[in-house]
């Protein structure tokens, strides 16, 4: 990690600075100033901005993968919510005998399907560290075997894209159905706790916040390592020209296959921290609509940057919080008017223009 | 190892040359380091190599002429595993069989090529784009935790100077000129250190000095490396050539000195198209 270089990137560095104030001074000022005083942040807010950063997390991930290697994936929501069905399947068996049917072991829905035991799949998510180990892996094998096969068989471009769509669409439809185990379309919900403490407080709220800013500031610090490895330099030359680097002697989809598990699981952290700070984790997240919007994030933001995915997803959210209350028929439009201006016109994003402008002062 | 390999090899080591063959070496002890026989390319009914027959000598430096549409580059394509022939068999020395290998499999053995569009790496720096090309391991986990040693570092600057880039080192490959960006191509094939290098028209795009300058650096190389250069310049080709390969609809015309071939009567039939 080059400090130095940090330090000279002030879009960064701001990024930096704000993102650490978000994590310790909210968090701090909610639980330690009463509700009138002006210091004070509302527990909604707390909980819009932990919603926010863990959209950052999983926007930051698919920048690796698009905006460094040039993959177009446009099912990078699949891993989210993987991550957040791993993190989900702990809080339900948290919850024991306080669900609405008592069972100690089995979760309402599966008492409600008339289901008698435990299917195999569930089985050790009743620990904590074994549901984190879930988050990674389940995202990153469904990665790996995706990768491999479509890296293998030299599936670039529009196709690749496509079928990474229809990848998560396949996966919607899969968790929609009863029989999976997962909750149908209501999804897993109803939480109680989280590692002992009640998921509903205050203060578990706060520290969840501050836990989705750490990891958010550390992952960024590890991608930005990450990128200036000779590794990332070949990524960033397979986004250029693929077959080149295939003749300096670099297995170009051993290379790709790293960057998408190495991102998917990171997806999948996102997912894990998001699911007990909104309540609930449905089907609805592995929506091809959702994995779009994360494109769009990046895509404001600026790709290739890795802040820049990070200012995108926050405030493509926020406007999306802002609009939805405002006029939730408009969103969409909204949405679908970003991006077409961001192409056009904005090619490098929000941080593309901020660097041009600060070029043009100093000239 | 059971009885049965160790009195193969055994006789392996009392046959002639006496040097008994290691894995992955390239074996060169009948001369030619590259052997292509028989192979022929169709691409929709169109024969772009036909039944063609090569042999490079190891540390040769060869010119391949002919006219558009010969199958100069799709000979390369065809060397350098990027395009599978239909007929026909490409050899490696005497034992590494090309067509069982892949693009970077065929590069890590020592095959190495300059495309005829100048292919660096524009968003990477001039240094970047050698250290890319270093030849190292190159799989994933050591590519991550690589750091150049001091050996390295001065091989690459090395080249720096030989491509005449020293001024301009830490600059983009994208802002060089074309006649740079093709020294900074080549540059990348010295860091490759290969064994065989494919050079496709190396100096389209430079001035008169650095037309030169390419002619020395690839004369100094033979007898090191075996060099097959595609070019259409005659003047260049005169100046660097010992032998000289003219291919034809797919096939080799005629070999022999620039003397010989320009006086071929069937070469200056297919150059003057009569």
């Amino acid at each position: 990690m080059n400090l130095k270089a940090l330090g000279q990137d002030k879009t960064c560095t701001t990024v930096l600075i704000v993102l650490a104030a978000v994590t310790f001074v909210i968090p701090f000022c909610n639980l330690v100033y009463p509700a009138d005083s002006p210091l004070h942040f509302s527990a909604y807010t707390v909980s819009v901005l932990g919603k926010y950063l863990t959209f950052a997390l999983l926007g930051l991930s698919l920048d690796l993968v698009w905006g460094y290697c040039g993959i177009l994936a446009l099912g990078h929501g699949a891993f989210f919510a993987l991550g957040g069905y791993a993190m989900g399947m702990y809080l339900m068996r948290q919850i024991g005998t306080r669900g609405v049917y008592g069972d100690p072991l089995l979760p309402d829905f599966m008492v409600f399907l008339n289901w008698k035991e435990l299917p195999w799949y569930w089985l050790g998510f009743d620990h904590f560290w074994f549901a984190l180990l879930m988050v990674l892996l389940a995202p990153g094998a469904l990665a790996f075997v995706f990768g491999w096969l479509a890296f293998r068989s030299r599936v670039t471009g529009v196709y690749l894209s496509i079928i990474t769509q229809a990848l998560t669409y396949a996966l919607l439809l899969a968790f929609f159905r009863n029989e999976m185990g997962f909750g149908g379309n209501n999804g897993l919900t109803d939480f109680k706790e989280i590692a002992g403490f009640n998921i509903q407080s205050e203060a578990v709220r706060a520290v969840l916040l501050m836990l989705s800013g750490i990891t958010l500031i550390s992952v960024f610090l590890l991608c930005r390592w990450l990128v200036n490895t000779k590794l990332g330099r070949v990524v960033t030359a397979i986004r250029a020209q693929e077959s080149r680097v295939r003749f300096l002697g670099y297995r170009v989809e051993m290379f790709k296959l790293w960057i998408f598990v190495f991102a998917a699981m990171l997806a999948g952290v996102a997912g894990a921290l998001y699911v007990p700070q909104v309540g609930i984790i449905n089907p609805s997240e592995f929506s091809p609509l959702n994995s779009l919007e994360i494109v769009v994030w990046v895509a404001m933001g600026g790709r290739g940057t890795l802040y820049g995915a990070i200012i995108g997803a926050v405030l493509v959210n926020y406007s999306k919080t802002v609009l939805t209350g405002l006029m939730p028929e408009i969103w969409l439009f909204a949405l679908g008017a970003v991006f077409i201006v961001v192409t056009l016109l904005l090619p490098d994003g929000i941080v593309g223009l901020l660097k041009r402008r600060l070029q043009e002062q100093r000239a | 190892m059971n009885q049965h390999t160790a009195n193969l090899s055994g006789e392996d080591a009392k046959d002639g040359a006496g040097s008994l063959l290691v894995k992955g070496e390239v074996d060169t002890r009948h001369g030619p380091i590259l052997y292509l026989e028989d192979v022929s390319v169709s691409f929709d009914g169109f024969k772009a190599l036909n039944k063609l027959s090569l042999y490079i000598d190891a540390g040769e430096l060869r010119c391949l002429i002919g006219p558009n549409g010969a199958g100069k580059t799709t000979l390369m394509d065809v060397i350098t595993g990027k395009t599978r022939p239909d007929t026909g068999s490409v050899f490696f020395g005497q034992t590494i069989d090309l067509l069982q290998m892949d693009e970077p499999a065929i590069a890590q053995a020592g095959i190495c090529r300059k495309f005829q569009k100048p292919s660096v790496f524009d968003a990477l720096t001039v240094f970047e784009n050698l250290e890319l090309a270093l030849k190292a391991d190159k799989r994933t986990w050591p590519t991550l935790f690589n750091r150049l040693n001091g050996e390295q570092r001065d091989r690459i600057n090395e080249v720096i100077e030989t491509i005449g880039l020293s001024t301009g080192h830490q600059l983009r490959a994208g802002i060089l000129s074309h006649g740079q960006k093709q020294w900074l191509e080549i540059g990348m094939l010295l860091m490759q250190e290969p064994k065989v290098m494919l050079v496709d028209e190396p100096i389209a795009g430079m001035t008169h000095q650095e037309v030169e300058r390419t002619a020395e650096l690839l004369l100094s190389l033979q007898g090191h490396r075996s060099i097959v250069v595609v070019e259409h310049d005659m003047e260049f080709v005169r100046s660097i050539a010992r032998k000289v390969t003219v291919l034809h609809e797919g096939s080799v015309l005629t070999e022999g000195t620039m003397d010989e071939v320009q006086n071929d009567p069937r070469v200056i039939q297919v150059y003057l198209g009569g």
